[in-house]
């Protein structure tokens, strides 16, 4: 009972959580543009490939390819981005977040309004590039068809959450070791290598492929990304697609799990 | 309805927190990371009151005895090692939202208004998170104004008000949802004497108007006396005192100050007959004297006709305080 209350009692708040969570993105807007440049990292890889696939396409990518492809990365990472983990650290090792802890809604709530709330600034933010590109490349990295466009959807959304529990979980070490940021370093590792982020996935050796099909980092760049650009369509959508959200209840699951073992042992420090 | 229950129900409860131990220096740095010893440390120890609804109940103790321990573990922010600490009838570290509804936690030294926002946004976003009613959030927060005198405070970005002027609003974002158990940690802690008798006023107009529980601390003795009958004193994470504060006064210094203001320079001989001087200066004398012979002593200094003015005043209570933790501390050390 207490806890259908509560799930309902966030629901129900989550409006004016979100609305409070674009307000304090607007505040922090200068920081906000700082941050979105440490995620353009996507068009640097653009101009590298590019380079060098001027002479002749590399496996199946041309320099067009690259282009949108780099262009579709940049769009996804920048829409479904999360910064949890620092926050957490920070809140749990500093005791702020026994403000969240007093009130009667989970903390997860407010910290995922918090960077929901932020999405509809980093997507203007975002859109100039977007543009300029379109007219550099004359290409939108974005699905042609609609049943692209809804499982484009559910997949940022999959993407998002993926991001989000996996920092809610790695974050919340932090009840338990000094820093949970070192931690997360090792799952950057991972992602930059095995999502597509740096190196789009087809390139690599068939080895390493299936490797990052079993891992979750795929599902928060490659996945997204192949459907805008239209390299998985149809039926073929569907199979990564409830991997994508298999490993959603995952990261969920055992966030919530490492939340509530880890206030158990919260110290609440600081005053 | 009658409610027998009390408020806030703790018993044997207590907090031990198992701290990392490093002597200094790079070696036991060094050795640390493989080894570690660990110390335990009892912050709160088989604490025991209660607190019926409606008391104002001021918290005492030096610092680190436990108190803001205490006030954590009965917020449900910390989990009690063994012992509990029942408040409105429910367990805190449950977090239960039926519980956190009905309290509230504010800590001087601490805020939950956005840094970077205006409270108001703050305020917005607790009514949406407590689910208060419209109408009901308009009344509240109209009549929080008018208490708190916030004026347009509430507009300007959290970061450009004064210590004070945030305190208000951080007093105001926590009562919106009107908890019927308050705990303040310190809530006029950095604050002006005028902005100090404000909160005070304001936390005594609350509880009379709207019945709530209040548990205090404050560094502040002045907020004690102004706003507590009745005090729960600790030292070391155990109780050391509960009860009423005049009592404790009486019992710790059964002697009561004699203020004179004289007209001209007293005998020294005369002085020392009607009790203990404890200050003297430039025409101002304060005399400690056995609370039964207060009326003799008034009336010889009357007599005298050099008294210009004249009060009779409890000990200040820091002092009480300092005498009641050197009397534990003695009673600790003799019985380990």
């Amino acid at each position: 009972m207490s806890a259908a209350a509560s799930f309902k009692r966030a629901v129900l708040a989550y409006p004016a959580m979100l609305r409070t969570g674009l307000a304090a993105a607007l505040a922090y807007r200068a920081e906000m543009v700082v941050w979105m440049l440490t995620t353009t990292m996507p068009l640097v890889s653009l101009a590298l490939w590019s380079a060098v696939a001027e002479s002749g396409p590399i496996g199946t990518f041309s320099q067009r390819d690259f282009a949108v492809y780099f262009l579709a990365v940049l769009l996804v990472r920048q829409l479904s981005s999360s910064w949890l983990v620092w926050e957490l650290n920070t809140e749990i090792k500093n005791g702020a977040l026994a403000q969240k802890l007093l009130r009667p809604v989970h903390p997860l709530w407010f910290y995922s309004a918090e960077n929901l709330g932020a999405l509809p600034l980093r997507f203007v933010l975002s859109s100039p590039l977007v543009i300029l590109s379109v007219v550099f490349f004359d290409t939108l990295p974005l699905p042609r068809t609609l049943a692209g466009a809804l499982v484009f959807v559910l997949a940022l959304v999959g993407a998002w959450l993926i991001n989000f529990f996996t920092m809610a979980l790695v974050g919340a070490l932090a009840f338990f070791v000094e820093s949970s940021v070192a931690i997360y370093e090792v799952y950057t590792l991972g992602f930059m290598v095995f999502s597509g982020y740096l190196v789009p996935l087809d390139l690599f050796p068939p080895g390493i492929r299936a490797v990052a099909e079993v891992l979750p980092f795929r599902y928060v760049i490659a996945f997204p990304v192949q459907i805008a650009t239209g390299a998985l369509q149809g039926t073929a959508m569907l199979r990564p697609l409830a991997i994508q959200w298999a490993f959603v209840a995952a990261a969920a699951l055992g966030a919530l799990l490492v939340f509530r073992a880890g206030i158990r042992r919260f110290g609440a420090f600081g005053g | 309805m009658t409610r027998p229950a009390p408020a806030i129900d703790v018993r044997h409860l207590t907090k031990t927190y198992r701290v990392h131990e490093r002597p200094p220096g790079l070696g036991a740095a060094l050795r640390s990371v493989f080894k570690r010893t660990y110390k335990d440390v009892d912050a709160v120890k088989d604490l025991s009151f209660r607190v019926e609804p409606g008391e104002r109940v001021g918290f005492l103790g030096p610092n680190g005895a436990g108190k803001t321990t205490t006030l954590k573990m009965l917020s449900g922010l910390l989990h009690p090692t063994r012992g509990e600490g029942l408040v409105l009838g429910r367990t805190p570290s449950r977090r239960e939202p039926e519980l956190l509804e009905r309290i509230t936690l504010v800590m001087g030294q601490k805020q939950q208004l956005l840094w970077d926002l205006p409270p108001s946004e703050t305020f917005l976003l607790n009514r949406a998170v407590y689910g208060i009613p419209d109408e009901e959030y308009k009344e509240t927060l109209s009549e929080l104004t008018r208490l708190l005198d916030l004026g347009d405070l509430a507009k300007k970005p959290t970061r450009q008000l004064s210590l004070g002027e945030r305190m208000k609003c951080e007093l105001a974002a926590a009562l919106l949802h009107k908890p019927e158990v308050l705990f303040l940690d310190e809530p006029t802690i950095g604050l002006d004497v005028a902005m100090q008798l404000s909160v005070r006023d304001f936390i005594r107009a609350y509880n009379e108007a709207t019945g709530a529980t209040v548990i205090l601390t404050s560094h502040y003795m002045d907020d004690v006396v102004a706003l507590c009958p009745r005090v729960v004193v600790i030292d070391r994470g155990s109780l050391v005192y509960d009860g009423d504060l005049d009592a404790l006064v009486q019992k710790v210094r059964p002697e009561k100050r004699v203020v004179l203001r004289t007209s001209a320079p007293f005998p020294p001989e005369a002085l020392a007959k009607m009790g203990t001087v404890v200050e003297e200066a430039s025409g101002r004398v304060v005399l400690s004297v056995p609370s039964a012979s207060v009326r003799d002593v008034v009336a010889n200094a009357l007599e005298t006709g050099l008294v210009v003015d004249l009060t009779v005043e409890d000990p200040p209570l820091e002092e009480v305080l300092r005498e009641l933790f050197a009397a534990s501390k003695e009673a600790s050390q003799a019985a380990s």
